[in-house]
């Protein structure tokens, strides 16, 4: 069957003028079919060509891997046209998972040894871009012998295909050492570029081969000067920096000998100084050699002067007009805002600027510099500009304002009523993107500041009759309102202007909360308590509120009836307790108990169990972690008695076993037990344990390090938890053998790191 | 704040967000992956400890976290930095794509997904935007020249301003060698792109830094592919 076949640019405008997907399929399969029937003929002349059309299928999405053998025949040809697109091919549809890969080995190597530049050209480029760890093993002797010994065409793409070997391969680092320092003294531009990535490469690996290139820092000073001072080199110039590439490595180079060394970095503070006062800023080219200058600046042991430097080249980029520039200089001040703070400091104004800009990655960088530049001296101004900033924000920075801003006050507040302020200001622009636990802080930080108990409700009330549909604003408020209703109503208030408000007037504002459609059923809560709380604290309206609460009685949300129906009883039969239970709240510890969910400690009649607050899980095989873990409910028990066994581990034949016991209300002892049923003893078995920052820790001494076989007897650990602040503790735990047979545990503690 | 580290141990790269005091080290660390690749790698053995006790997570990325024993960590704080350029890819503003060069090895479906993704990303972006942008955990350089997006995708530590020049730097090689390029060329002769393309870059990285030697080199290897075509 003759099949004609387009050449193929005829094709290529074929499919283009398809109208349709489907036509533009039609095209593409009849042309497939004809390739495959013309792969599997004997030679002919149009090979090239024809890989070369799949070669665009496959670009444009369809499948081509029948192609693949056609790719390790066209390589093996002796024509370099078809060499050419066969390995063009091979970069293309090979890479390294592929098995067929592996055949073009020989080949490579063949090419590698050819007499034609070009052809050996050829092979270098495909290893470096697709060669597999076996096939980099295989080649690498042959790629050091072109390192060694061809001209720099060749030199400069051995090089680089080290690079790549090393990358692959780490241990085979050692083998190109020499030949690469030898390659740094040659003049040609692409072979000393290739010689120094090569050796960027193999100091990062290996920190004995950093040691000895330690001493080519006084040999890459010179050529990095040469490069400055030279005069016009029409070869390698980009807008007057005379080849900006190869500076940009030798910087970088420079930073990896220069880190942690006195001595390198003293001696290549001179030309960093020349580079950076000598280099034109006004193009982008002279900017990035700039940009390198100061990473490698900031990265060494540098002194303060050059520090300084660099840090006014970082000022002086905010400043710059190209946004680009803008955003690099704000993710290398980021960097430095811990060490360099007063240096960064000083240009603070111009990064409030920044959180005006357009461009939203702009203003992410602007305002992660912003909340780390806030401190006691600046936090008012600071907080103005975050605060215009947060009601013009994109959506998806608003929370990290928000909290954000709330760290920022917490830490720096000058004082309870501008801080207060400032969270109530929050809480009406993004009062949607706050943390769930804004709310009970705000609250606890409300009962706390007694003197502003007034100022505080009057503006709640304020705000609230403007505005209901922000959730955790509402909340507050009429948690305030239902506490401190009485001081609204007395209609006096020293630091802000009294309302004239009846109470009528107060319980309508709650009456409108709890029939809002908007509002959320937890609000509604505090809406219905507030309303409650007011029975003690009003004189004339006390029948409006028990109707309010014997309506809701009868309410569909389950919590809501029963809140009403334990207030209704409350009016009922304990009417003689209802001034104790809902008199004014005390102030509230900083990690009590009733702190966790915001809502009164009062809430006495209604007995919440919440789950043990230390929470054991286990994964259940999990896809991506081949040992197994397993899953389990939290513990529903109450808080106060614990005791479960849980079998944490098993595998190959260890099992642990982990149980607790509540001593305290803060306090928990957990008992690990280990076993062993396998055949042989297991030594050196350790366990640990990490715990977060308020969580206390004590590792009792465990009663053995080795395990017997076949669970002839048990090593058991106590491990006393002390829990203050009630934080919530979950852990994974995977066990693997990293030496031999036995398995051992890793934790962190300030002696291991 | 968290210190953000790259390590690589046994072939295989990942992240570890850290934060130490007198008492503890809590330690966040990132799914290990494969160096060089973006997917997860079968479970390396080790044991981790996470603790999730209302940290924020460093990353999105599923988090266990790690003790490492002193012979795996880097002593003394040393930081393994990575530059590389992991792939780039020219797209028309339709979002066709007419150039892809990829230096790490990935499956076709994986590359089929970073390309649509990624070239859904660059094209939502408005024309006065930064030329950078972080994707996953990668930067991403990018540069429209006419109907042309230039993309190029590099790893944490390597200079952004110096791929753009490198970016500017093969389109000048394109615009030589074709006499005024425009995106037709590189449709109808995209094999030549590629082949200029691997004279400028190889495994990623620039291997000339000379415009003339460029052109020269392929000049050379075309006319020894006339000379092998009519032979």
């Amino acid at each position: 069957m003759t099949v004609t076949l387009l050449p193929l640019q005829e094709m290529i405008r074929a499919i283009r003028s398809a109208r349709t997907q489907c036509e533009e399929r039609g095209v593409i399969q009849r042309e497939c079919a004809a390739i495959r029937a013309q792969f599997r003929q004997a030679d002919n002349g149009g090979r090239s060509h024809n890989l070369a059309k799949l070669l665009y299928v496959h670009m444009l999405g369809y499948p081509a891997h029948f192609g693949q053998m056609e790719c390790v025949r066209m390589i093996a040809s002796p024509r370099y046209s078809e060499k050419r697109v066969g390995y063009l091919g091979a970069m293309m549809l090979l890479d390294e998972k592929q098995d067929a890969s592996l055949l073009i080995t020989n080949s490579i190597k063949n090419d590698l040894s050819n007499s034609n530049q070009y052809i050996q050209s050829l092979a270098l480029c495909t290893l470096a871009c697709m060669g597999s760890a076996e096939m980099c093993r295989d080649l690498a002797p042959e790629i050091d012998r072109l390192l060694r010994a061809s001209n720099s065409y060749i030199k400069k793409k051995a090089a680089l295909c080290a690079v790549h070997i090393v990358r692959k391969v780490h241990d085979l680092g050692e083998l190109f050492t020499k030949a690469a320092r030898s390659l740094l003294t040659e003049k040609n531009h692409g072979v000393v570029h290739g010689a120094v990535v090569l050796i960027t490469e193999l100091c990062e690996r290996n920190s004995e081969t950093l040691e000895r290139f330690r001493k080519t820092v006084p040999d890459l000073v010179q050529i990095m000067k040469g490069l400055v001072i030279s005069g016009y080199s029409p070869d390698h110039d980009v807008a007057g920096i005379s080849d900006p590439f190869l500076q940009v490595r030798i910087l970088r180079l420079l930073r990896i000998l220069g880190r942690n060394n006195e001595g390198a970095s003293d001696a290549m503070n001179d030309l960093l100084a020349q580079v950076a006062t000598n280099t034109d800023s006004t193009k982008t080219v002279g900017n990035a050699v700039l940009y390198e200058t100061v990473l490698t600046v900031l990265d060494i042991k540098s002194e303060s002067g050059l520090r300084v430097l660099a840090v006014n080249i970082l000022g002086r980029f905010l400043l710059n007009n190209d946004r680009n520039i803008r955003y690099i200089a704000m993710t290398s001040l980021q960097k430095i805002v811990g060490t360099d703070h007063n240096a960064v400091q000083r240009h603070r104004g111009t990064i409030v600027d920044c959180l005006k800009d357009q461009d939203a990655s702009v203003k992410r960088r602007a305002l992660d510099l912003s909340l780390a530049l806030v401190s006691a001296s600046n936090i008012r101004s600071m907080m103005k500009e975050l605060l215009s900033f947060l009601s013009s924000c994109p959506p998806e920075l608003r929370s990290q304002t928000a909290s954000g801003i709330f760290n920022a006050a917490e830490r720096y507040a000058p004082s309870q009523r501008w801080h207060i302020d400032t969270i109530l200001h929050v809480l009406t622009t993004a009062g949607g993107d706050v943390r769930d636990e804004t709310v009970p802080n705000l609250i606890q930080l409300i009962t706390n500041t007694s003197e502003l108990h007034c100022y505080t409700v009057h503006k709640l009330y304020r705000a609230l009759l403007s505005d209901i549909s922000q959730q955790p604003l509402v909340q507050v408020a009429c948690w305030c309102i239902g506490e401190y209703g009485d001081l609204l109503l007395r209609g006096e208030c020293q630091e802000t202007e009294p309302v004239q408000v009846t109470e009528d007037d107060v319980l309508d504002v709650l009456e409108t909360v709890l029939q809002s459609h908007m509002s959320f059923p937890s609000t509604r809560g505090f809406a219905l308590t507030a309303t409650m709380k007011l029975s003690t604290r009003i004189t004339e309206n006390v029948d409006r509120i028990r109707s309010i609460v014997s309506i809701y009685g009868s309410c569909i949300d389950v919590e809501l009836q029963q809140r009403a129906v334990e207030y209704n009883a409350l009016f009922k039969k304990y009417d003689h307790m209802r001034a104790a239970v809902l008199e004014r709240m005390p102030v509230i510890e900083k990690n009590s108990q009733g702190h966790i969910n915001g809502e009164t400690i009062k809430e006495s009649q209604t007995v919440k169990v919440k789950p043990g607050d230390l929470l054991f899980k286990r994964l259940m095989h999990s896809p991506w972690l081949n040992t197994d873990l397993k899953l389990m409910q939290p513990s529903t028990l109450s808080v106060f008695s614990v005791v479960a066994t849980v079998t944490v581990y098993e595998k190959d034949g260890v099992t642990v076993t982990l149980s607790c016991e509540k001593q305290s209300d803060s306090g928990l002892t957990v008992t690990l037990t280990a076993s062993n049923s396998t055949e042989s003893d297991i030594r050196g078995f350790t366990l640990q344990a990490a715990v977060p920052k308020s969580v206390q820790l004590h590792m009792k001494a465990p009663s053995g390090d080795s395990l017997p076989a076949r669970g002839a007897a048990k090593v058991t650990q106590m491990v006393v938890l002390n829990n203050p602040n009630k934080v919530q503790l979950a852990y994974l735990q995977l066990v693997s053998e990293v030496f031999d047979l036995s398995p051992i545990f890793y934790s962190f503690g300030s002696q291991n790191i | 704040m968290f210190e953000v580290m790259k390590f690589e141990w046994a072939g295989r790269s990942g992240l570890i967000a850290f934060r130490s005091s007198q008492s503890f080290v809590c330690c966040l660390i990132s799914a290990l992956t494969k160096a060089g690749t973006t997917k997860t790698c079968q479970p390396i053995k080790i044991i981790m400890f996470a603790l999730v006790a209302n940290q924020k997570v460093v990353r999105d990325w599923p988090c266990f976290g790690v003790v490492l024993g002193g012979s795996f960590l880097p002593r003394g704080g040393y930081t393994v930095l990575l530059f590389k350029m992991q792939f780039m890819l020219l797209f028309s503003r339709q979002g066709k794509l007419r150039l892809q060069k990829w230096y790490v090895p990935l499956s076709d479906k994986e590359k089929k997904k970073i390309t649509r993704e990624l070239v859904q990303t660059v094209l939502a972006r408005k024309p006065k935007m930064c030329s950078f942008l972080e994707w996953r955990d990668l930067k991403i350089v990018y540069k429209r020249y006419a109907s042309l997006y230039f993309c190029c995708a590099i790893e944490d530590q390597d200079n952004e301003l110096i791929t753009l020049e490198i970016i500017h730097r093969y389109v000048e090689l394109l615009d030589k060698y074709f006499g005024s390029v425009c995106e037709l060329d590189i449709i109808f002769n995209f094999e030549k792109a590629y082949f200029i393309l691997d004279e400028f870059l190889l495994g990623g990285e620039a291997q000339e830094t000379s415009k003339k030697n460029v052109l020269k080199a392929i000049e050379q290897a075309d006319l020894l592919q006339e000379k092998s075509h009519s032979a």
